[in-house]
């Protein structure tokens, strides 16, 4: 429960402080709809097979936005000693990555929300529906797990902004394919099919959680 | 003074290694160009298996060395493990770097094209990124103690990472078909090839164990010179 408290603790510190500086959302946002308007000249998403190529546009644009964010939430911490404070906190270190990761998760799925809703009105495509919100949700879980971990690190390297998808994008393969393979089946009706992604979106969360929790301690030892 | 750096001993190990991996390099070099029979459907270029499929087994075992050395680093702290992971990760991608070549040299002329987007090669593509992410996380890193931290989390990330991106890539293809040139299956290997692909096999494994052994050397001797340097100046 002490844990529980603390993560609310930290979501709230970083919702405050983004609702007064806003250096997050409002960036994030923008950029993820510049990349689906962008990605409608790079493909034809008006075509009868625009599912396809729509949920990877959806896609990419929602994990540039996140990379984004996640980059920017890690800079943010490490102004006037923030990230020290955090760490000086009674917090576990544990703890302190729980509460991170729900802040990226909070902001990545109100930047979702407005991607959403703008995919559906541009495209024509019927997004908002429990499957695929389901899927957005894993995937935002697991690819936010892993960028948590490594903005963290990234942050205190000299070229950052480079690094960070350097490391991420790779290892973020599985939920990008799943996420892509999933949305796709699910815009063309191909619910039965669903099931293998689903799975493995979620043994992906759940095993990197576990391993994130572990190690996220021995990244932030400063 | 370069004379005298050469000179330095070496221990009975490297030499042994050394002069072993010599001999059976020269072995299988003599084997898959002289003895072994050229493949009746492919030709000549199949030849490049027996270099490829052991270079291909020893980058997927760099990432298990640096795996395995990560979990020791972060439990233990002592600089020997992070030595033994930048060493095997230095030989991972050389080896990953190898197999993607020879696949590609090979691929060209039997698949008809350089590059296919199978589960296989799609992996060991991504592994090949993963590990010059790896370097460049050490790179940007300019406190040495902080770097070895990070990149033993990389490791320990990435490797439990690699069978899940080669699930997801392989269930992508097998759910989404699509013609590519399908790999023409010879008959049974003949004798001769498991031969010479058993020597080549060992030949890599001791050339393996020899540069891992000497890059760890080096690993240590520039340690050491860090740890002067930072006596010297301070």
């Amino acid at each position: 429960m002490i844990a529980a408290r603390q993560i609310y603790a930290i979501v709230r510190k970083d919702l405050l402080l983004e609702l007064r500086a806003r250096e997050q959302v409002v960036g994030m946002g923008v950029f993820a709809l510049l990349t689906l308007v962008t990605f409608n000249f790079a493909f034809d998403l008006t075509g009868a097979d625009r599912a396809a190529s729509g949920s990877g546009a959806l896609w990419v644009a929602i994990m540039f936005a996140g990379l984004l964010g996640m980059g920017r939430a890690a800079a943010i911490e490490r102004q006037q000693g923030a990230w020290e404070g955090l760490l000086l906190s009674p917090a576990d270190r544990g703890t302190i990555f729980l509460g991170k990761l729900a802040s990226a998760l909070l902001f990545i799925g109100i930047v979702e929300a407005l991607a959403l809703a703008l995919f559906t009105a541009l495209f024509a495509l019927p997004v908002l529906r429990p499957m695929v919100l389901l899927v957005v949700g894993l995937g935002t879980v697991g690819f936010g797990t892993l960028g948590t971990l490594f903005s963290v690190m990234a942050a205190t390297t000299r070229a950052r902004e480079v690094l960070l998808p350097v490391l991420l994008f790779p290892l973020a393969l599985p939920v990008v394919i799943s996420s892509v393979r999933a949305t796709t089946l699910l815009l063309t009706e191909r619910q039965a099919e669903v099931g293998p992604w689903i799975s493995l979106l979620l043994g992906f969360d759940v095993l990197f959680l576990g391993i994130a929790y572990l190690v996220f301690g021995h990244a932030v030892e400063e | 003074m370069a004379s005298r750096i050469t000179q330095r001993p070496r221990d009975l190990w490297g030499r042994a290694l050394g002069s072993l991996s010599a001999v059976l390099v020269a072995l299988s070099v003599t084997m898959i160009f002289l003895y072994v029979p050229s493949d009746q459907v492919q030709g000549a270029v199949q030849r490049l298996f027996y270099i490829h499929l052991p270079a291909a087994w020893l980058a997927y075992f760099s990432f298990f060395l640096i795996f395995v050395s990560s979990i020791a680093y972060l439990a233990r702290r002592h600089p020997r493990w992070d030595r033994l992971a930048r060493s095997a990760a230095e030989l991972g991608f050389v080896f990953t770097t190898i197999v993607l070549l020879t696949g590609s040299i090979w691929g060209r002329p039997i698949w008809g094209t350089w590059w296919t987007w199978d589960a296989r090669l799609t992996t060991t593509l991504i592994l090949w990124f993963i590990y010059l992410a790896y370097f460049m996380l050490r790179a940007y890193v300019s406190d040495p103690e902080r770097a070895a931290r990070y990149a033993a989390v990389l490791g320990i990330v990435g490797f439990v990472d690699v069978p899940i991106i080669h699930m997801s890539v392989r269930w992508w293809r097998t759910l989404h078909p699509q013609p590519i040139v399908v790999r023409a299956e010879g008959p049974a290997m003949p004798e001769s090839m498991l031969l010479t692909l058993a020597v080549t096999m060992v030949a890599f494994m001791v050339l393996y164990l020899f540069l891992l052994v000497e890059k760890y050397r080096v690993e240590r001797m520039k340690d050491e010179l860090a740890e002067l340097r930072l006596q010297h100046s301070g």
